[in-house]
């Protein structure tokens, strides 16, 4: 009886070891390491060498594996936290509770289940998980120099079967990098061609794609052709010889899109008689259009990655042609049609709030000020840092920087936590702090949105996730070499 | 020819909009004119944080820091109640104002100046000064392990070129190492041989080659001026112009900012200089900084780095945010830099970040943006700080410009206001106005209904550093 208990209690510390390895917790690891070897009496040499090359192995670490096991869905309850749901008031002094990667309770006073483990959060805050709507995370690892790390654009034009989800990288150093900073998760989408491919929607903790993913197809991704070609910052803009000629290769650009997508409804069409009438011609089997149908049938939302006027509101009357379900990204000019986009219902993904001005004539806060402007037209948008991957954690700073310039502070913050949420229709899941939510959960020693607040505890999808990365391991490295 | 005639109307707009002085009815503020600023947080940096506090500027100059101030009848008066008064932020690497950066066809270019192609009408000056920054170093891009000479320049937006030059900065030159230099970006073109060098060791050797060069160049000079005396006939020797800025460095005379990323690059360089008896004086970006602090601080090289910017290259792929905080611990004088008009907007964030990661303090922080930068250009002893007698380049804050939720009111330069948000505003629908007249000129209409002209977009990118670099790359 006291054996098999001795050892599962062994087994256990083992696992927890591995598990604070993995998470490079070297004092973590030391101080299991420490418990096993009392347990079975090691000899002091044996634990020191064990020691040395636990250490070793925890600083050295491996570059860009950052989590290999899971830590556990717990019971945790963490109190005398001033808590901002977001989608209700603040609760001063008020508890939360998360059970098997659920929010199973909050508020100023709850029933906490017997064994939870207990936080005191005196003194900190505890916000939602942010999301970015607008990244390539796990797409890109190294931009330049190192393409066979760049998993983000297929070839051709029109990829509507290329799956964000199918090449997302869990082990990527910006994963890590990423959710420390309380950003918890993300839709990574494919770039490039007309039809760049469908974008995933992953909470930032996983071993694999499935593992992170919330919702693994969330949309597919349109670049809506741009007039005059995708212009560029170099040397202005290629002045195009002949307007007319522009305006055909957009229309033609457009017609590409729009002959794929009318195909797939025919697709859709065809494979839905054979189903019900088996005595039909049997319809081939076409993995790219059939890809398509969800979306051709409006049962899944479409990103369409425009900035400019005139793309923005080509996009909105293509979707509404097409019956699709519009989001825009990017979204640079749409506080310029804000009356549009509210009376169409388009949502927009604002990439663009720290970008330079466009026009050379362009106000200084002509983007700082984008998404005040939406929010005060009663248009449906979110902020995004429009980034592939590595900059993803400033996106704190993207929403301060709109609070700065006419976005209420309270809007900024939904900006990044349930607009998002609601934009990409996962509003039920994600994006606030209510019980019965995924617990992706931030306790925080200021206002989340802050330059100079730390992230002090970290959950998502209910697992308390340590908060190392590439760059707490470097910083840990190299901080004493003295 | 249309177009052409389109985006220069448009242009002339601009410059009309955006020159504060060019615009009726708007006053200007003579460098002479009074101004106190009442009852602000001042952060002076050198001399702590003081609550409560005016600043009188007079005559281009910080006349008074303290407790109920008297300025002269007819000073201009600001209520900096709930606001704080930061100085102008220096931004130790910039390509702002630069029609050319790169001058990449050799690997030793000192013979060449930035200073001579500085466009002062850049509209992202403008957008500078609105983010409370009002120095800039502008370097030469890194495709060189020697590049040309820099220039240090106040932002004295809607002023003559020649008033832009800091007075009495020290010259500078870039030098860059890595993957840039190698040219490892560059794709290969048939028949078209490659630069050397094309390895770290190769930018060793042509930085060595270089200095051995100037060394007997040097030489040559000294023994003219010493044996010219006593011998009439003797000649000079033959003027250098890619030599002497490096004779100039060896006589301490000019300083070297060193575009570096890896640890073992910016070892190499430190121990080049020691060898040759010069010093870096700051090492630029400078990501895996971190690894070898101790080397920087013995000797004596300054850093000016990134917060957070990493992962764009693989000799980026070390870089991390406490980067700032160990170096500064090592004892380097350390600095925030921008390398980018966007972020040269806000490096107000980009220093507060230091906080966030490594945990400097809000003193530490503050240094990185302001008398930091200034020491790195030698230029401390005219801004930097918030103290008399030093040039009066300062921001007016209406938060904490450590605070996100923060923005400047008003920036001034030498004692004159280059940026005011509330001028900005009000000048707003003007400027829409004349725009409308303009698109509505009959030379301006697109043909048969089409879509609208392009407007003239930005000549440069705008994060430069790399002349490879495409202002996009990182969007997904």
């Amino acid at each position: 009886m006291r054996t098999s208990w001795t050892n599962r209690l062994d087994r256990l510390t083992i696992k927890s070891t591995l598990a604070a390895l993995s998470a490079r917790e070297p004092s973590l690891t030391v101080g299991l390491l420490h418990r096993l070897a009392l347990g079975h009496r090691l000899p002091g040499s044996i634990l020191l060498v064990l020691t040395l090359v636990v250490t070793t192995l925890a600083q050295v670490g491996i570059p860009t594996t950052e989590t290999a096991v899971l830590p556990p869905r717990g019971t945790f309850v963490i109190r005398n936290a001033h808590i901002v749901p977001v989608t209700s008031p603040d609760i001063e002094n008020g508890t939360i509770v998360i059970r098997d990667g659920k929010i199973v309770a909050l508020g100023a006073s709850v029933t906490v289940p017997a064994g939870a483990q207990a936080i005191d959060a005196r003194g900190l805050y505890v916000y939602p998980g942010m999301i970015d709507a607008g990244t390539a995370m796990g797409l890109v690892e190294i931009g330049q120099g190192a393409s066979g790390t760049v998993d983000i654009a297929e070839l051709g034009d029109l990829n509507p079967h290329a799956k964000a989800i199918v090449s997302l990288n869990p082990h990527s150093a910006h994963i890590a990098v990423t959710r420390v900073d309380g950003v918890t998760s993300v839709l990574s989408l494919p770039s490039g061609g007309l039809i760049s491919g469908q974008a995933a929607l992953v909470n930032l903790l996983g071993s694999t794609p499935n593992e992170m993913a919330v919702v693994p197809l969330a949309a597919l991704v349109i670049n809506y052709p741009r007039l005059g070609g995708r212009g560029g910052d170099f040397g202005g803009t290629q002045q195009p010889a002949n307007l007319t000629e522009v305006l055909a290769t957009n229309e033609r650009q457009v017609e590409q899109i729009r002959k794929m997508l009318r195909d797939a409804e025919a697709y859709g069409r065809a494979q839905d008689a054979y189903a019900k009438d088996k005595s039909l011609p049997r319809p081939d089997q076409n993995i790219v259009l059939e890809s398509l149908v969800p979306y051709v049938r409006g049962e899944r939302l479409v990103v369409f990655r425009a900035d400019r006027e005139a793309e923005i509101r080509g996009a909105i009357r293509f979707a509404e042609e097409m019956k699709l379900k519009p989001i825009i990204l990017g979204g640079d000019e749409a506080w310029k049609m804000a009356a549009f986009l509210k009376e169409k219902n388009v949502p927009v993904i604002l990439t663009g709030i720290l970008s330079l001005p466009s026009r050379e004539d362009d106000a200084y806060d002509t983007l700082y000020e984008a998404a005040g402007k939406l929010q005060q037209a009663g248009v449906r948008f979110c902020i995004s840092t429009g980034n592939s991957g590595s900059a993803v954690r400033n996106l704190p700073f993207y929403a301060g920087m709109a609070g700065a310039f006419g976005l209420a502070r309270t809007e900024a913050l939904k900006s990044v936590t349930i607009y998002p949420a609601q934009i990409l229709n996962v509003a039920d899941r994600m994006g606030s702090l209510e019980v019965g939510k995924i617990a992706n959960v931030v306790v925080t020693d200021g206002d989340i949105l802050e330059t100079r607040t730390h992230v002090r505890r970290l959950f998502i999808d209910g697992r308390e996730v340590p908060l190392s990365s590439r760059h707490t391991n470097l910083y840990d490295a190299f901080k004493n070499r003295r | 020819m249309r177009r052409k005639t389109i985006a220069q109307l448009l242009l002339l707009a601009f410059f009309y909009a955006n020159h504060s002085f060019d615009v009726p009815g708007q006053a200007r503020t003579a460098s002479s004119d009074e101004v106190l600023i009442r009852n602000a947080t001042v952060l002076t940096v050198t001399r702590g944080t003081l609550p409560n506090t005016d600043v009188l500027i007079r005559k281009g100059k910080i006349a008074g820091v303290g407790k109920n101030l008297k300025a002269s009848a007819g000073a201009r008066t600001i209520d900096g109640t709930g606001k704080f008064v930061l100085p102008g932020i220096i931004d130790c690497h910039s390509h702002s104002m630069l029609d050319d950066i790169n001058e990449g066809s050799l690997a030793v270019t000192s013979m060449v100046r930035v200073g001579d192609a500085l466009n002062p009408n850049d509209p992202d000056l403008y957008r500078g000064l609105a983010g409370g920054t009002t120095t800039l170093n502008l370097l030469h891009g890194s495709a060189n392990p020697i590049g040309g000479l820099n220039t240090v320049v106040k932002i004295k937006y809607g002023r003559p070129v020649e008033e832009f030059i800091f007075p009495g900065a020290r010259p500078g030159i870039k030098f860059a190492l890595g993957e840039n230099v190698k040219r490892s970006s560059v794709p290969a073109l048939p028949g078209i041989p490659r630069r050397y060098p094309a390895t770290r060791m190769g930018v060793e050797e042509t930085i060595r080659e270089a200095f051995t060069k100037a060394r007997d160049y040097k030489k040559g000079w000294d023994e003219y001026r010493t044996g010219s005396g006593r011998d009439k006939n003797m000649l000079p020797p033959r003027r250098d112009l890619q030599l002497e800025p490096l004779v100039e460095i060896l006589e301490d005379k000019r300083y070297v900012h060193a575009h570096s990323y890896r640890a073992d690059e910016i070892y190499m360089l430190i121990r080049l200089a020691d060898e040759f008896g010069f010093k870096i004086k700051t090492f630029q970006h400078v990501l895996e900084g971190y690894k070898v602090a101790k080397e920087i601080a013995r000797h004596g090289a300054g850093a000016s780095t990134f917060a957070d910017f990493w992962g764009y290259k693989i000799e980026a792929y070390d870089a991390i945010p406490h980067n700032a905080a160990i170096m500064t611990r090592a004892g380097v004088v350390v600095s925030m830099n921008s390398d980018s008009d966007e972020r040269a907007r806000r490096l107000n964030i980009e220093a507060a970040k230091a906080m966030r990661y490594g945990d400097l303090t809000e003193e530490e922080a503050l240094k990185l943006i302001t008398i930091n930068p200034a020491i790195q250009l030698g230029i401390q002893d005219r801004v930097g700080s918030i103290e008399v007698g030093k040039d009066a380049d300062l921001a007016i804050w209406n938060g904490h410009p450590f605070s996100v939720y923060s923005r400047v009111d008003t920036t001034f330069v030498d004692g004159e206001v280059l940026f005011d948000r509330q001028q900005d505003m009000a000048r707003r629908l003007e400027m829409e106005k004349e725009r409308a007249t303009l698109e509505q000129a009959e030379a301006n209409r697109p043909p048969a209904g089409g879509a609208s002209p392009l407007a003239p977009r930005r000549r440069r990118p705008a994060d430069a550093d790399d002349e490879m670099w495409n202002g996009d790359h990182d969007h997904p």
